[in-house]
């Protein structure tokens, strides 16, 4: 289906197959099936409410946080093939696996250095060596370690909203996740922040898997490598980015990025 | 009219302060405040009268320590539970119960010191005089539970989902988001409620007076009976002193002791409010 990238270098990170998700009686996503390809970045883009970021939450078990909300079908994560929705995962051990980047910036009441430090705090590291080490790297890794490194034992809130994102950035890659999910990073932030944030995703992608919510089709076109097109709870269409975007299968999403609905 | 409404409020405190100040000026015309802060004995009574507020300050400290050391423990712990594990509907049912609780007449839980707890710590500990600042201060505790905890889980409920599902994405249990996200990020208004339940313990006057025994003893041993500051200016106004004697003014001076106690102690929380308040 794609001359330039050939099916066989292609590694699935994960395989969703058939996934539905209900709020109480509303069901939320309709039998979504598509492949999350390994160390490249997949945009979900579509209108409000067509389920992209309740999408994107199955992946990291959020929904367990409320009661009522109910899963039906598979998210395999790859190399172990673990099924990410079954009830025998625990949700902790598939968050411990899998980052997240939310919509506002959310850095914790804590200084900058506990902020990044806080996963591995959780996952039980206590050598202040080995704590100093990696939140250094992951501020490296987030673009930031240059702007904040005479202030780490600051409180995290004097930072700028491009900086605090950026910050929740290397808190979540502290702790090494296989799969960084992003949901809408940047639509808090201004263009200058907004430019670095994407970036820094383009940079990201050598080392992470990265699934990112957007409703900005041109950060879609920009950042990401493959596509994928929700209405209504529906996958529409999925695909490479640059083919999704310039020769569409499907009208719906034609009419999506042509702008004349959504 | 609002503004009239106001007013009142505001005359109110003022006039207090003033009649404090001003019968506390005429008692320090009598008493030299160096003695009044320094002397260990308060025999206002007596004919060799000594007046010193050390003695009830002690019975006021001491039993507001046993209040505290009991409600800010158990206060936090009900807010964490109530606001980070409680399910919906046990909340819901238990926040007003615990609010109730917080509106039984003091005068009632001063009896129970009395009638049921100082007995039940008499099988323990033989010696212990039937009124003591220990009962007094636990079920001074115990009236203070609802305060702290009913303010510490607003504070608590107040801080962002959004802290919550950052910490929970990071693969945190329930037990680490409440304690090191939720709780730190409420600590601005749980200091709140820990000064009001200080304030609440160095003011409180049924319990103690029922059931620490009204007895002037600089003492810091719980085991004790004594009097604070409040339960003196009750036995005073309530006794027969004459208008207008040195006796009669120990109460003003006393209370002007136990207002500036007080303020201290909101200027501290406003300044802890202040140092530690987050914007979301």
């Amino acid at each position: 289906m794609v001359n330039d990238l050939p099916a066989t270098q292609l590694a699935a990170k994960a395989e969703v197959s058939a996934l539905s998700f209900y709020y109480g009686d509303f069901q939320a996503l309709k039998h979504i099936s598509m492949p999350v390809h390994e160390r490249k970045v997949t945009a979900l883009i579509g209108p409000s409410g067509c389920g992209k970021s309740t999408f994107l939450r199955c992946f990291n078990r959020m929904h367990d946080l409320y009661p009522g909300n109910r899963y039906d079908g598979r998210i395999v994560l790859q190399p172990d093939n673990t099924d990410l929705l079954s009830r025998d995962v625990d949700p902790i051990e598939v968050r411990m696996r899998i980052g997240m980047v939310f919509q506002k910036p959310n850095p914790f009441p804590k200084s900058i250095f506990e902020n990044v430090a806080y996963g591995l705090r959780v996952r039980g590291e206590g050598s202040r060596r080995a704590l100093e080490e990696k939140v250094e790297q992951a501020l490296e890794d987030a673009a930031l370690l240059d702007e904040v490194k005479d202030r780490l034992h600051q409180p995290a809130y004097n930072l700028s909203g491009g900086q605090q994102q950026r910050l929740c950035i290397a808190r979540a890659l502290a702790t090494d996740p296989e799969l960084l999910l992003f949901d809408e990073p940047t639509s808090a932030l201004d263009p200058i922040a907004t430019a670095a944030i994407e970036e820094l995703i383009h940079d990201l992608k050598e080392r992470v898997t990265i699934l990112i919510v957007t409703h900005n089709m041109q950060q879609a076109a920009r950042v990401s490598d493959f596509t994928a097109y929700m209405y209504l709870g529906e996958l529409i269409e999925f695909g490479v980015t640059d083919e999704l975007f310039i020769k569409p299968q499907m009208k719906q999403t034609e009419d999506y990025i042509t702008g004349r609905f959504g | 009219m609002l503004f009239l409404a106001a007013l009142v409020s505001v005359f109110t405190t003022a006039g207090i302060v003033y009649i404090l100040v001003k019968e506390s000026v005429l008692f320090f015309r009598h008493v030299p405040v160096w003695s009044f802060l320094t002397d260990t004995q308060w025999t206002p009574l007596f004919d060799d009268a000594h007046f010193g507020i050390m003695v009830l300050l002690s019975g006021t400290l001491t039993s507001s320590m046993v209040a505290l050391s009991i409600a800010i423990p158990l206060g936090t712990v009900i807010a964490i539970y109530l606001s980070e594990f409680a399910p919906y509907r046990l909340r819901e049912f238990a926040k007003p119960l615990l609010e109730l609780l917080g509106g039984v007449p003091t005068i009632v839980y001063g009896y129970f010191a009395l009638l049921f707890v100082t007995p039940l710590l008499q099988r323990l500990y033989p010696g212990l005089p039937g009124f003591n600042l220990l009962a007094a201060g636990l079920v001074m505790g115990v009236m203070i539970i609802p305060y702290v905890a009913s303010i510490s889980e607003d504070a608590m409920r107040a801080v962002p989902m959004s802290l919550r599902e950052g910490s929970y994405a990071m693969g945190a249990t329930r037990m680490q988001t409440a304690l090191r996200v939720v709780f730190p990020g409420a600590f601005s208004g749980v200091a709140a409620a820990y000064i009001l339940g200080i304030s609440r313990a160095v003011g409180e006057t049924m319990i103690v007076a029922v059931a620490a025994g009204m007895q002037p003893n600089l003492t810091f041993n719980p085991l004790e009976p004594a009097a604070t500051i409040t339960t003196y200016i009750v036995q005073v106004a309530l006794g027969d002193v004459p208008h207008g004697s040195i006796a009669y003014q120990t109460i003003f001076a006393a209370g002007l002791t136990l207002m500036l106690l007080t303020l201290v102690f909101n200027v501290a929380g406003h300044v802890l409010r202040k140092r530690f308040r987050e914007t979301y």
